[in-house]
């Protein structure tokens, strides 16, 4: 390469040949334009300053933490300030408005039916799984049946002291007899109870066991549950009639139910939860599509205004 | 790094290009493009169109927070971005079509590089001078008189490229309104930081790098060359007539011996490219066509024809060469592959502008949740919900209508209201130029199959009408 004689000039370009070809393709000794060079070391004092001023060199147990102390964490932890203190303002809002009100403000509304809706997706999704939907012996909250009534104030009230929560003196209770494992009926009766309660559901027609059944009803189910089997929502006592079922509506299960009784628990929320968090997520569950109108009862009114 | 002997250096320093002043049919041509593309940049943004109180009144006007794209009659939304894939496409075979009949010619007219550099170049020869005078200037010695110079070459380039970068932004929000709160310190950050981003690259490129870009980062010019052929026009030094080359009283004294070219350089002094075109046809050559000005002056004051560098194919210069007569430039215009090029861009732009005057301005989306699928009420029922979309594209609300097709027994109702008001059809008001997200319970008898197409309708309830429907399914457990 060194003399002179190797060097061949290219015919088209004039320019010359770098002397190496693969099947007839060579290439051409173009000099590179020099402020290409410059670009380059303009990266590289970019580099240079990127390494002085930002997280850059793995250490043994550390790394080089830059000049600006900035890190990917602790951006996302000012986000997330931010992002708080944006919405604390809401939060205060819902947290000031009686949830009986909160239909009538639909922008607020809206904000506690969606910040119910993260929420719910922390604290609730283990019981009632993420859509909601439930599972057997958690109830599915997009129907439109509640134990224990689905309006706004209702259900806020059963989330803030739960159900059957232990050592909570203002939670929801209510005990279900186990009426065969304690022998308040015999075998025969809870049979036959169970072929009645088949019988008001409309899954099966009557029958000799039904009749027999419809009495031992009446003595012993009827006071929680109501004389024609719609349940009493003061106790949780579910509506036997419809098409809805905790643990399952075929005579095996109903017959378990009966013998062993049924006692779902469910937390309070008061104790880990503020009260916006537990306004918002009982308007995401109203939300639904099982939410049912404030009743315009009395009672239900001095329940909702007594809460502190 | 041992560097072979006589080898040419690794880096090259870029030399100086001091294009000549020169007049003639494409200086004038390149005036007046200059003039149209400019005048589209900066005037574009304050032209106004009215569309009523609900949308605004900026005739061009990309809305990236709201997603819409206004240009005069037209606004498109982000689903039918397909419109803006149409325009880049019609954008993409124009720039076929240009380039196989007329070779280079967005390069050399309307590239926004050689337009800005055009400008800057005229900047320069107001401040330091025509070519001469420029190659003086960059050659002496930094004096006051030169510091002088430069300093006010460049601030005039910094004022145009200030006024380039700032124009920009004002595509993106409404132009009067946003010039206010730019100069009052109100506007965006990332507005500041476009126009300084783009005031930058401006001067960097129209000031500094010119033919550095077009030589070495821009990939156009490769393309381009790839999809010329034998019949485009390219700018052609007519070689056959040309050489040998010599003055005119070498000529005089031996005619036979020398062509036309009387070597005077003229050709070169006013590329801005700094090439010699009687090299050939190459990558540096944009096809301004200002060397063919400023020969064309030449041939005339030494009374030789005009033309010795002309817009030429290179089949017509083989065939010049054996002694054919120059071809007319429309016959080397239409020719099947320029007419296949415009068959296919008319035939794109026309289906845009049928499917434009054909669009319904209502449309329905509908998307079923997914968990739970269905819900079973207490009365034995089937619910299903879904996210249903109803998007008004008229800059006015309207009232809507929403129903269910193929699916017995079905009641819909919202989540803002309760079961109780479930009926078959649900209305709403979408707002002006905006979506309405309804979400829309639809239950219906257990008794059915386990998936149930059917399809959701909307129909406007003014007196325009229109309306669309969306197939969508029911499930049952
Ligand atoms: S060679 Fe002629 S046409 Fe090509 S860039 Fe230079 S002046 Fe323009
Ligand atoms: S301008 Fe024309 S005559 Fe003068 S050198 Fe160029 S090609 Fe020859």
């Amino acid at each position: 390469m060194a003399d002179g004689q190797d060097k061949k000039i290219d015919a088209a370009t004039g320019t010359e040949l770098k002397g190496h070809e693969w099947d007839g393709i060579a290439e051409l000794d173009t000099p590179l334009p020099r402020w290409w060079l410059w670009t380059f070391y303009a990266t590289i004092i970019f580099a240079i300053g990127y390494v002085i001023a930002y997280p850059a060199i793995p250490m043994l147990h550390d790394y080089t933490r830059g000049m600006l102390g900035w890190s990917s964490r602790g951006a996302l932890d000012k986000e997330l300030a931010a992002r708080e203190a944006e919405i604390a303002p809401l939060r205060r809002a819902i947290a000031d408005t009686a949830i009986t009100d909160l239909p009538g403000k639909p922008q607020l509304m809206q904000a506690a039916v969606e910040g119910g809706r993260a929420a719910f997706k922390v604290h609730c999704v283990q019981c009632h799984g993420s859509g909601a939907a439930g599972a057997k012996g958690y109830p599915n909250l997009n129907d439109d049946d509640w134990l224990w009534g689905g309006d706004l104030a209702t259900i806020e009230k059963t989330i803030t002291d739960g159900v059957r929560n232990p050592n909570h003196d203002a939670t929801r209770v209510s005990m279900m007899p186990a009426f065969g494992r304690d022998q308040l009926l015999t075998s025969a009766q809870v049979n036959d109870v169970v072929a009645h309660v088949r019988v008001i559901s409309r899954q099966d027609k009557a029958s000799a066991a039904s009749q027999r059944g419809t009495q031992v009803f009446a003595d012993n189910c009827a006071v929680c549950h109501g004389p024609d089997g719609k349940g009493t929502r003061a106790l949780g006592a579910p509506n036997l009639t419809d098409g809805i079922w905790l643990y399952g509506g075929d005579a095996e299960t109903i017959h378990e139910t009966v013998w062993n009784s049924r006692q779902g628990v469910m937390p309070r929320w008061d104790d880990k939860l503020d009260k916006a968090t537990i306004r918002m997520l009982a308007t995401y569950v109203h939300s639904l599509g099982g939410g049912e109108a404030t009743p315009v009862d009395e009672t239900a009114d001095n329940e909702a205004t007594a809460r502190p | 790094m041992l560097m072979p002997a006589g080898s040419s250096d690794l880096y090259e320093k870029r030399k100086g290009v001091y294009p000549k002043a020169v007049d003639g049919f494409y200086r004038r041509l390149k005036w007046a493009i200059m003039a149209v593309t400019l005048a589209i940049y900066w005037v574009t943004p304050w032209l106004r169109w009215d569309r009523g109180p609900y949308a605004p009144d900026q005739a061009v006007l990309v809305d990236l927070a709201h997603r819409r794209f206004y240009m005069f009659a037209i606004e498109i939304w982000p689903h039918e971005f397909y419109y803006v894939a149409g325009l880049l496409i019609m954008a993409g075979i124009g720039l076929f079509l240009v380039t196989s009949a007329v070779g280079r010619a967005w390069c050399g007219y309307a590239c926004p590089q050689t337009v800005w550099t055009d400008l800057y170049q005229h900047v320069e020869r107001f401040t330091d001078g025509d070519r001469n005078a420029q190659i003086r200037l960059a050659k002496a010695p930094w004096s006051a008189a030169k510091i002088a110079r430069r300093l006010a070459k460049w601030s005039i380039w910094l004022g145009i490229a200030f006024a380039t970068g700032g124009a920009w932004i004002f595509y993106f929000a409404d132009a009067p309104r946003l010039s206010h709160d730019f100069w009052a310190g109100s506007a965006a950050p990332v507005a500041y930081a476009t126009v300084a981003v783009l005031t930058a690259t401006t001067l960097l490129l129209g000031g500094f790098m010119r033919e550095q870009v077009c030589i070495y980062m821009c990939p156009w010019p490769r393309i381009q060359t790839a999809m010329l052929d034998e019949k485009s026009l390219v700018v052609t030094y007519k070689d056959w007539r040309g050489e040998q080359r010599g003055s005119v009283k070498k000529a005089q004294a031996k005619p036979d011996l020398f062509g036309d070219c009387i070597d005077c350089n003229q050709c070169v002094a006013v590329c801005p490219t700094g090439i010699d075109i009687r090299e050939g046809a190459q990558v540096g050559c944009i096809t301004c066509a200002l060397c063919i000005d400023a020969c064309d002056k030449v041939m005339a004051q030494v009374g030789r024809p005009r033309g010795l560098i002309d817009y030429c194919t290179q089949e017509d210069a083989e065939a010049e060469k054996q002694g054919a007569a120059p071809r007319p430039v429309l016959k080397t215009l239409l020719r099947p592959r320029t007419l296949a090029y415009a068959a296919v861009w008319l035939s794109i732009g026309a289906a845009m502008l049928f499917a434009l005057g054909a669009r319904t301005r209502i449309d329905i989306a509908a998307q079923q949740d997914r968990n739970p699928i269905f819900v079973r009420l207490s009365d034995g029922a089937i619910r299903n919900a879904y996210m249903v979309k109803v998007r008004n594209m008229e800059a006015r609300p309207r009232p809507v209508t929403v129903a269910v097709e193929g699916l017995p027994g079905a009641m819909l109702w919202t989540d803002a209201m309760p079961r109780e008001q479930a009926a078959a059809t649900v209305t709403a008001t979408v707002p002006a130029d905006s979506v309405a997200k309804l979400r829309l319970f639809i239950a219906a008898p257990a008794p059915g199959p386990q998936r149930q197409d059917f399809a959701f309708t909307v129909r406007a309830t003014d007196r325009e009408g229109g309306g669309d429907r969306e197939p969508a399914r029911f499930e049952r457990p």
